[in-house]
């Protein structure tokens, strides 16, 4: 070690040290511009997002908030966005019930009862639903989804039909409606929840599986023991994503729901309209007032998307000295 | 409670793998029994195998007999997860439940077994944590989380867990090695008191320690990497670290290998 040449080492040394400076002072510049960019892009999709809503909010003659209907080019503009708000909403809250149970099932049968030479090629099949473009799930719902769902619907509008929401009025019309969009859009989501639960799932340390068998506990009461608990903040960031994409899912939930929307709160019959769904198809025909609403519409379901999110972290943070993270 | 261990012709693979062969020994109840030997020796394995916590792994299988007093813990029809109720297990790491308070972990073996009753678990809250010298140092927080607290601490709660369900036997599988000093001697002189009611069956790496706690000592060897690991000795504390009767036990305890 002695013997290694010492002209050597002091020639390298402080240019090998002047380099990892430099490194650093890359890095770390070019990830806090990328911090800011991402701030500055958020603050100017929120600024013209408020300028144009402003513009269309101060024309309106109806209560946006609590108006039904969205005719704001007509000679009396007037445009609400409570349909839109209770179809966002509703469809969302669908998707979410039918695909956290089916999600949060699949990751566990992958990470904890398949045998690995199955759970790997199974894992990959689910990754690959999320690879499906939206158009291919919208038309798959309108040519099979919609066309297979009387059976379904009938049943719910005879037992269910007391709860007003999922009365049906019109018998007999294709379902293109709320809650046949809401069962597309858990497929399309169960993928991206799938995934993150899964990973989530594989990170339960080793030793805490251990303490629960060693306690004598079957299999799933270890997973109720040791891995859905430790898995709980994961279980809610995965399906902070999934509700983000069902929230904001346009052109799948425009192809099933019918086009000629008439805008109700009966979940089973045709019509009803999402945020982004009824953004996609007014805005081609809209005059500018028109397309400013429908800029608020946009800015509405912003800021419904951040409170959801913001719920969510609440929600993790409550229980953060329990979540694990110190052991 | 404490029954005794009758274990004969044991061997446990990891796949096809032998990592240990042809073990028998006899472990005998309210007394403590110490595994020594150098690393990959297999005691660990052997150790897991007295509460079938070995088969968890995927691919692991054991041949052999362990009898729990007059039961046999291979037999055809017994089941594992009850096994594992009259069997406890301390592991290597402290490993409270880190979503769960102090209370829930002493009491999560219990909840396992069906126990609900708010005045029992309080009970078994207080007897098993004062069993294991960490009542007065948490009793006012017991609803705090067990992650909370401090190695030794936490060592100390999984212990209290382990022995709320009663079991028959305590096996521990170097439950001082992430400890520090202060806390090691808590544990030792826990086991100590534990001794008067438990079969207990302590791994570790610290010869010192095997000659602190233990009244009998197993020394385990292999020929060899990747050869399998044999049971070399089990005899009384004092003989094995004085007079042992193999001479490969006596090079491993004066230091002379492993």
């Amino acid at each position: 070690m002695t013997s290694s040449s010492p002209a050597d080492a002091r020639g390298r040394t402080p240019r090998r040290r002047g380099d990892s400076r430099r490194g650093d002072a890359v890095f770390f510049n070019l990830s806090r511009g990328a911090g800011i960019l991402l701030l500055v892009i958020m603050a100017a999709i929120a600024g013209f997002l408020t300028y144009r809503s402003a513009l269309a909010l101060g024309k309106n003659e109806g209560n946006f908030f609590t108006t039904f209907e969205w005719t704001p080019d007509a000679a009396k503009p007037v445009f609400g966005i409570a349909v839109l708000t209770f179809g966002t909403l509703v469809s969302a809250l669908i998707a979410m019930a039918i695909a956290v149970p089916v999600a949060v099932g699949i990751a566990l049968f992958i990470s904890h009862y398949a045998p690995r030479r199955i759970a790997q090629p199974f894992a990959y099949l689910v990754d690959l639903l999320a690879a499906v473009p939206s158009i291919v799930y919208g038309l798959w719902g309108v040519l099979f989804l919609v066309p297979h769902m009387d059976g379904l619907t009938s049943w719910m509008d005879q037992y269910l039909g007391w709860t007003y929401i999922f009365d049906q009025s019109s018998a007999g019309v294709p379902p293109r409606n709320l809650f046949t969009v809401g069962i597309l859009l858990a497929i399309m989501v169960l993928p991206i929840i799938t995934a993150v639960t899964r990973e989530v799932f594989r990170q339960v340390p080793r030793m805490h599986e251990e303490a629960a068998l060693a306690l004598g506990a079957t299999r799933w009461e270890m997973i109720r023991t040791a891995v859905l608990p430790f898995g709980r903040p994961g279980i809610i960031s995965a399906s902070m994503l999934g509700l983000g994409r069902a929230l904001g899912e346009t052109i799948a939930v425009a192809t099933v729901l019918s086009t000629n929307s008439k805008l109700t709160l009966h979940l089973l019959d045709p019509g009803g309209g999402t945020f982004a769904e009824n953004i996609a198809l007014k805005f081609n025909e809209a005059q500018p007032l028109g397309r400013d609403a429908l800029m608020a519409s946009g800015l509405v379901l912003f800021v419904i998307t951040l409170l959801v999110n913001g719920a969510a972290r609440v929600i993790i943070a409550r229980r953060k000295e329990y979540s694990g993270a110190a052991a | 409670m404490a029954k005794r261990i009758d274990v004969s012709g044991l061997s446990a693979y990891y796949g096809s793998t032998r990592a240990i062969e042809d073990i028998s020994m006899t472990i005998e109840p309210r007394s403590v029994t110490a595994f020594i030997g150098p690393s990959g020796c297999g005691k660990s394995t052997f150790l897991r195998t007295l509460n079938r916590m070995h088969e968890v792994i995927p691919g692991a299988r054991v041949e052999g007999k362990v009898m729990l007093d007059d039961e046999n813990l291979y037999g055809a029809n017994v089941d594992p997860v009850a096994v594992r109720r009259s069997v406890g297990m301390v592991f290597q790491r402290p490993n409270p439940f880190p979503t769960m308070s102090i209370y829930d972990n002493v009491v999560a073996g219990l909840k396992l077994a069906g126990v609900k009753k708010k005045s029992v678990l309080d009970g078994v809250v207080e007897k098993s944590l004062q069993g294991a010298n960490l009542w007065n140092e948490v009793k006012d927080r017991l609803n705090k989380p067990g992650a909370g607290l401090s190695g030794g601490q936490q060592q100390r709660l999984c212990i209290a867990r382990a022995i709320a369900v009663e079991p028959e036997v305590l096996l521990m599988d170097e439950p001082c090695s992430a400890l520090d000093p202060i806390s090691t001697l808590a544990i030792e002189d826990l086991i100590g008191e534990l001794k008067s009611q438990f079969t207990i069956v302590i791994v570790t790496h610290n010869m010192q320690q095997a000659a602190r706690v233990s009244d009998r000592t197993a020394f385990f060897n292999l020929a060899g990497v990747g050869q399998p690991g044999k049971l070399v000795e089990l005899d009384d504390t004092q003989r094995i670290f004085s007079n042992p009767s193999v001479q490969a036990t006596e090079d491993y305890i004066s230091g002379r290998f492993g």
